[in-house]
C-alpha cells in the first residue's frame, strides 16, 4: 500500500513510515513567525519555557508582514523586540516591505518539495503550492518549535481533489479555490489534508493561490504534487511522488470546463455563489492583494481590464503586492503604471488591509471587494463592514463599475 | 454550578477575538481577556464568569491561527468548552494551553443557553438538568496535556514531549 503525499513527507521526516492518526514528533525543516505573533512567542519561549537559546537559529525564519510598517508607537516597539531577538539570536528576518511572508518563503526556496514548514499563521497551507507538508499553528507550538526544535502531529487523512477540464474566460484559480469552499465547506476538510491533482498544467501562482485557501476548508495541508513548473523551478526529492496505490479517505471531483466564476457573500468564505447572483452589489473599496492573490499575474489581469480606463469616482482600490519581488514585476512592464493610472492606491508589500489593522482598514457600513481570503464579520474593520471575494478580474471590473461586475461583460 | 453559553456552528477566531484587539494592538495594562465575543456575543463579554462553560455546534474556533482567541478564554477562565467538532489549529492551540475541550454531541443537543451545569474535566463528566453525560475522553496525549495545565508546564516538568522517547 502506497503512501499519499502527506504521508512519504512526514515518514521522511522522522525517518519510518508513518500512518494516519498517530500522533509523532516531527522537527520541521522551517518555522515561521510574523510581526503579529513573534512577540509574544519570543515572551514563551524566554519567559515561559526559560530558553535562554533557541534550538536551532537556522531553522527559524522570521517576517515582518502583518502590520508593517508599524502602525502605532506599541506595533513598532513590537517590531523592535522581534528585531533585537533576530540579532540576538542570529535568525534570519526578512524586515519591512520585503513582502507577505507565504510569498518569501516560496521566493527564497525555504519552502520546497518535501519540507515540513510550520508558521505561526493558518494560511501556512500555501506551501503546499510547492510540494510543501505546509500548516499553521498557535503561538505555544511554535514558541514550542524554536525551543525545542520539535512539535507534535496527528499524522492527517488525506482527502483526494481531482480537477478536470481548463478555466474558460473569465474564469481562474480563485474561483476553484471558492468552488471547494462551496463544496466540501468551512470545516470540510478538519484535521485532513488535501492532494490536489490533474493540475500539472497548472502555473505556480495558481497552486499559491488555491493552497493558501487549503485552510478555509479546516485542512491541515494542501499539496499539490511536485510537477509541471514547481519541478522545473526546484529540485524534487526522489522519494516524493505520486503513488497510485496510496490510501485516500475521499475523493471529490470537480470540472473546470463549466466552472463559473464564484463569490464568497458576507460572512464566511464557504457562503459562495455563482457571481451571477450578486452582480450589481454597490462596492465602496475593492482591495487586490493577500497572499492568496497578490502576485504579479493576478495585478497583470487586473490591469488588462483598467488599461486606459478609470475606476469608479466612489470606489478606492488598494494594491498590497505580495512581495516586493512582484512589485519589482509589475514595475519592470506596464501593469502598475496601467493600475496607478487608473486611480489605485499602491501600499507597501505586505498583508495590507486583509486583517483590518492598518492600510485601508474599513469603516462602518464600508463594504469591500476582496481578492483576499477571508471574509468573516468584522475581519477587515468595523464589525457593520461586508467583506466579498472573489478573482482579481471581478476586483478589476468591480473597481471600474462601483458595484460588483462580470469582467466578460466589460 | 457554572453558567452554560451556547454558540452556532463556525465560530471563527475573528468572532472570539477580532484581530483589531490583538495583544499587541492594546494599550499598556489592557487585556484581551477584556474583547473575548466582544462584538459576537456582548453578553458574554460582560457576563462570563470563571467556571462558565461554553458550548457550540460544529467547526468551533475555525480562521486564523490566532492563540489569543483561545488565550482570551483561558485569561476569563472558562471551565471547558464542549462541542460537535473543533477547527483543527483552535483544537490543539486550547489543548496546549491547558482548555478542557470535549466532543460531546449528545451534551450539545441536550443544553439550552443559560443552563447550569456541572463539569468535572478530569473524569469528562457533566450534570445538566438532573442527567449526568459521560463525555469521551480526550487521545491520552491530549489529556496528559490538559492534566499538566498545558503543554508548556508539560515540557518544563517532563523535558520532553508527551509519548516522546528521549536518546
Amino acid at each position: 500500500m502506497g503512501q499519499t503525499l502527506t504521508e512519504q513527507i512526514l515518514s521522511n521526516n522522522i525517518g519510518r513510515a508513518v500512518a494516519p492518526g498517530e500522533l509523532i514528533i516531527v522537527r520541521p525543516d522551517v518555522s515561521m513567525g510574523h510581526d503579529s505573533l513573534s512577540p509574544g512567542i519570543i515572551r514563551t519561549v524566554q519567559q515561559q519555557l526559560g530558553a535562554a537559546k533557541v534550538a536551532d537559529p537556522d531553522q527559524i525564519v522570521l517576517v515582518m508582514d502583518h502590520v508593517a510598517p508599524a502602525s502605532n508607537v506599541s506595533v513598532a516597539n513590537s517590531h523592535n523586540e522581534i528585531r533585537h531577538f533576530a540579532r540576538e539570536q542570529g535568525i534570519r528576518l526578512f524586515e519591512v516591505g520585503r513582502g507577505i511572508c507565504h510569498q518569501v518563503l516560496v521566493e527564497e526556496k525555504l519552502a520546497r518539495p518535501g519540507r515540513i514548514i510550520v508558521g505561526s499563521d493558518s494560511h501556512s497551507t500555501s506551501y503546499g503550492a510547492v510540494g510543501a507538508f505546509g500548516t499553521g499553528m498557535g503561538s505555544t507550538d511554535i514558541a514550542l518549535s524554536w525551543a525545542t526544535g520539535k512539535v507534535w502531529f496527528r499524522v492527517p487523512e488525506t482527502i483526494r481533489i481531482d480537477v478536470s477540464g481548463r478555466f474558460q474566460p473569465g474564469v481562474d484559480a480563485k474561483d476553484l479555490a471558492l468552488k471547494l469552499g462551496r463544496e466540501m465547506g468551512i470545516g470540510g476538510a478538519t484535521y485532513a489534508a488535501i492532494e490536489y491533482h490533474g493540475l500539472g498544467w497548472m502555473p505556480m501562482n495558481m497552486r499559491q493561490t488555491i493552497a493558501s485557501m487549503a485552510i478555509e476548508l479546516g485542512a491541515k495541508a494542501g499539496i499539490f504534487p511536485p510537477d509541471g513548473e514547481v519541478a522545473d523551478r526546484f529540485d524534487v526529492p526522489e522519494w516524493l511522488f505520486v503513488d497510485e496505490t496510496a490510501v485516500y479517505t475521499q475523493t471529490i471531483s470537480v470540472d473546470l470546463d463549466t466552472l463559473e466564476p464564484q463569490i464568497a457573500i458576507p460572512h464566511a468564505p464557504d457562503d459562495v455563489v455563482d457571481l451571477s447572483e450578486v452582480i450589481g452589489t454597490k462596492i465602496d473599496a475593492v482591495f487586490l492583494g493577500t497572499c492568496t492573490n497578490g502576485r504579479y499575474e493576478d495585478m497583470r489581469v487586473a490591469a488588462d481590464l483598467l488599461a486606459d480606463k478609470q475606476i469608479h469616482p466612489h470606489v478606492r482600490l488598494l494594491v498590497s503586492p505580495a512581495s516586493r519581488n512582484e512589485l519589482l514585476r509589475a514595475m519592470a512592464d506596464d501593469t502598475m503604471q496601467i493600475l496607478l493610472n487608473a486611480g489605485a492606491t499602491l501600499t507597501t508589500p505586505g498583508c495590507g488591509p486583509c486583517m483590518g489593522r492598518h492600510a485601508g482598514t474599513l469603516g462602518e457600513g464600508d463594504t469591500c471587494f476582496s481578492t483576499g481570503n477571508r471574509n468573516f464579520q468584522g475581519r477587515m474593520g468595523h464589525p457593520s463592514s461586508q467583506i466579498y471575494l472573489g478573482s482579481p478580474m471581478v476586483a478589476a471590473a468591480t473597481a471600474l463599475a462601483g458595484k460588483i461586475t462580470d469582467p466578460r461583460t466589460l | 454550578m457554572s453558567r452554560i453559553w451556547t454558540f452556532g456552528s463556525d465560530v471563527d477566531t475573528d468572532q472570539i477575538v477580532p484581530g483589531r484587539f490583538a495583544p499587541f494592538m492594546l494599550k499598556e495594562g489592557d487585556d484581551v481577556k477584556n474583547y473575548a465575543f466582544v462584538t459576537a456575543n456582548p453578553a458574554f463579554n460582560k457576563e462570563a464568569q470563571p467556571g462558565d462553560i461554553i458550548v457550540a455546534a460544529d467547526n468551533f474556533g475555525c480562521g486564523s491561527s490566532r492563540e489569543y482567541a483561545p488565550a482570551a478564554l483561558k485569561r476569563r477562565q472558562i471551565g471547558g468548552i464542549i462541542a460537535n467538532s473543533f477547527a483543527r489549529i483552535f483544537f490543539r492551540n486550547a489543548v496546549n494551553l491547558g482548555i478542557p475541550v470535549f466532543v460531546a454531541p449528545d451534551v450539545v443537543a441536550a443544553v439550552q443557553d443559560g443552563d447550569t451545569a456541572v463539569l468535572d474535566p478530569a473524569t469528562g463528566q457533566i450534570t445538566l438538568n438532573g442527567t449526568t453525560y459521560q463525555m469521551p475522553p480526550l487521545p491520552g496525549f491530549a489529556q496528559e496535556i490538559i492534566t499538566a495545565g498545558g503543554i508548556v508546564p508539560y515540557v518544563r516538568t517532563h523535558g520532553r514531549f508527551p509519548g516522546e522517547t528521549v536518546t
